[in-house]
């Protein structure tokens, strides 16, 4: 049992590097060869240098700090009122009738379109970079805590009732915990969508920092190096808030990691 | 056949075979329901009156979807009932009305609790303290012996385990009535013959009175004092009956008893009579 456990162990540790790695190796094969033009695809080794550079001649690490910044603030503020009106949604019909064809439409409109209003109402500075965000997250996690309340069994709701929950007890016992899995799979995707918008959003604002700003920066003056510096860290932001929203699905539902 | 065969108690306090207290906890008086669907009002119980003498065992049979599980709802104050009324008896002096507790067939513990969790959640919505609340849950696992798995979730467990903690879940609250919506109908036959045999241990110990729907015949002959056969949509009482076998009962005692087979060939009779008229009208429904 427990030796197939730990082979497992292995296996996924090493399917987990193995695409990543396949991928660079690829790339460094190609580009040392000339295969595509090392110009514009500089090996992945030589940017090792660039990447030092970077970080202590730079402002590699403020870029970064800039963005984690703009993301956990835009996420916080479009994700708690998110999922409490998601709530009340998936809880009372008549609250979903009424919002569910705005949310619908706006959901689908790409939310980086809307930035020049965005700045109209918030100012050209931060406030607008977490409105932003917090924007386009907002109805993903509408959506998902929504259906997440509709699709809890029928038999939990009335185990509650016959045992003489309160509406808030309703909120708080069945309908939040039963939406749980679905709320977090909506905070998943807003997590990365976050991302996506940030960098977006600071193309447009370089002025103003951030790691899109500095991909953007380096573009321009064709500082190909640089900007391949940034994408792959953009990428590794991208992976290690995946990792940071799974660490907290185990802490809030222990009775899915306990398998 | 006809039903005078049997001690018919249509409208009648149904008499416990041993002797219990014969006033009822619970009666309904021309109960109905009747649901509004897209294709018209549909009658799923109909003039059902019955009353249930308190400390006793009922169990109501009938086709699938002849209304059972809605009745039971309806006494559950899960579904307001559109005609007729159901009468609490005066149980407590102080005038309080009888309480029930309903335990469902299938996936009803709350995957997000574990299984002491699921025990205490109704002591936890009548505001009782974690620590007396835990040790009243730890006491009804014991009773239904899983005191080991109190920290496991319902997902990790069997089936036939989750069904004894729904069970001790509905015990906690200390109902005065135990309904029952077929808490047995998901598990093979074994576990379930364990589990009627532990429900028989309980029922005695406590002395609730149970109000269980099921669509066994064996599990009802083997389960009740009084069995209600009810008829094909809407839902009525067809006939009702005493079973005559004594307390304290074993499934091997009741199972060889001669009166098991009789009765058990006079109630399929009138049950497959039944269970004929809702094919008939499935099959209409799916042409209609």
């Amino acid at each position: 049992m427990t030796s197939t456990t730990s082979r497992r162990r292995t296996v996924e540790l090493f399917l987990t590097f193995a695409a990543p790695l396949v991928l660079l190796g690829v790339w460094e094969a190609l580009s040392r060869s000339g295969a595509i033009n090392p110009i514009f695809w500089p090996a992945p080794t030589s940017l090792w240098g660039t990447f030092v550079e970077l970080l202590t001649e730079e402002d590699l690490l403020h870029d970064v700090w800039l963005s984690t910044v703009r993301i956990f603030g835009g996420f916080l503020l479009g994700a708690i009122p998110g999922v409490v009106l998601g709530l009340a949604m998936g809880l009372f019909w008549p609250v979903r009738v009424f919002l569910m064809p705005l949310a619908a439409a706006l959901y689908a409109i790409p939310k980086i379109a809307i930035l020049p209003l965005v700045m109209v109402v918030f100012g050209i500075g931060e406030v607008s970079k977490y409105m932003i965000v917090a924007l386009s997250i907002f109805f993903l996690v509408v959506l998902n805590t929504m259906s997440g309340v509709l699709e809890i069994d029928r038999s939990f709701r009335d185990v509650a009732r016959n045992l003489g929950a309160s509406r808030l007890e309703m909120f708080t016992t069945v309908a939040l915990p039963g939406a749980m899995p679905s709320i977090f799979t909506g905070l998943r995707l807003a997590l990365g969508f976050a991302l996506i918008v940030i960098v977006g959003t600071e193309f447009l604002t370089v002025s103003q920092g951030g790691i899109g700003a500095m991909i953007w920066k380096s573009w321009t003056i064709l500082a190909v190096k640089d900007m391949m510096v940034g994408l792959i860290i953009t990428g590794i932001m991208g992976w290690l808030l995946s990792l940071l929203i799974g660490l907290g699905e185990r802490l809030v539902m222990p009775w899915r990691a306990s398998t | 056949m006809s039903d005078s065969a049997l001690p018919s108690l249509t409208g009648a306090a149904a008499v416990p075979a041993s002797g219990r207290l014969a006033s009822p906890v619970l009666s309904t008086t021309r109960l109905g329901k009747q649901f509004n669907t897209p294709r018209g009002p549909v009658k799923a119980v109909e003039d059902v009156t019955l009353s249930f003498p308190t400390g006793s065992f009922n169990v109501i049979v009938g086709p699938s979807g002849c209304g059972k599980s809605t009745l039971l709802r309806m006494i559950a104050g899960l579904e307001a009932p559109t005609s007729g009324e159901l009468t609490f008896g005066n149980t407590h002096a102080n005038g309080v009305k009888p309480s029930n507790a309903l335990v469902f067939q299938g996936r009803s513990l709350f995957p997000w609790l574990n299984l002491r969790q699921n025990v205490s959640y109704g002591l936890r919505l009548q505001g009782m303290s974690r620590r007396e609340r835990n040790r009243r849950a730890d006491d009804l696992l014991q009773m239904v012996g899983l005191r080991k798995f109190a920290r496991s979730y319902p997902h990790q467990v069997s089936e036939g385990m989750r069904q004894r903690v729904a069970i001790a879940r509905a015990l906690a609250v200390d109902p005065d009535i135990l309904l029952m919506d077929e808490p047995f109908g998901a598990l093979d036959e074994q576990t379930r013959m364990l589990l009627q045999e532990e429900l028989l241990r309980i029922w005695e110990s406590t002395g609730k009175t149970v109000i269980f729907v099921t669509h066994s015949l064996d599990e009802a002959l083997t389960l009740a004092d009084t069995i209600i056969v009810m008829s094909a949509q809407p839902g009525t009482v067809r006939t009702a009956f005493t079973v005559p076998f004594s307390r304290p009962r074993s499934l091997a005692a009741v199972r060889s008893d001669p009166r098991f087979a009789e009765l058990f060939t006079r109630t399929w009779e009138i049950l497959r009579t039944e269970v004929n008229t809702a094919h008939a009208q499935q099959e209409q429904e799916i042409a209609g």
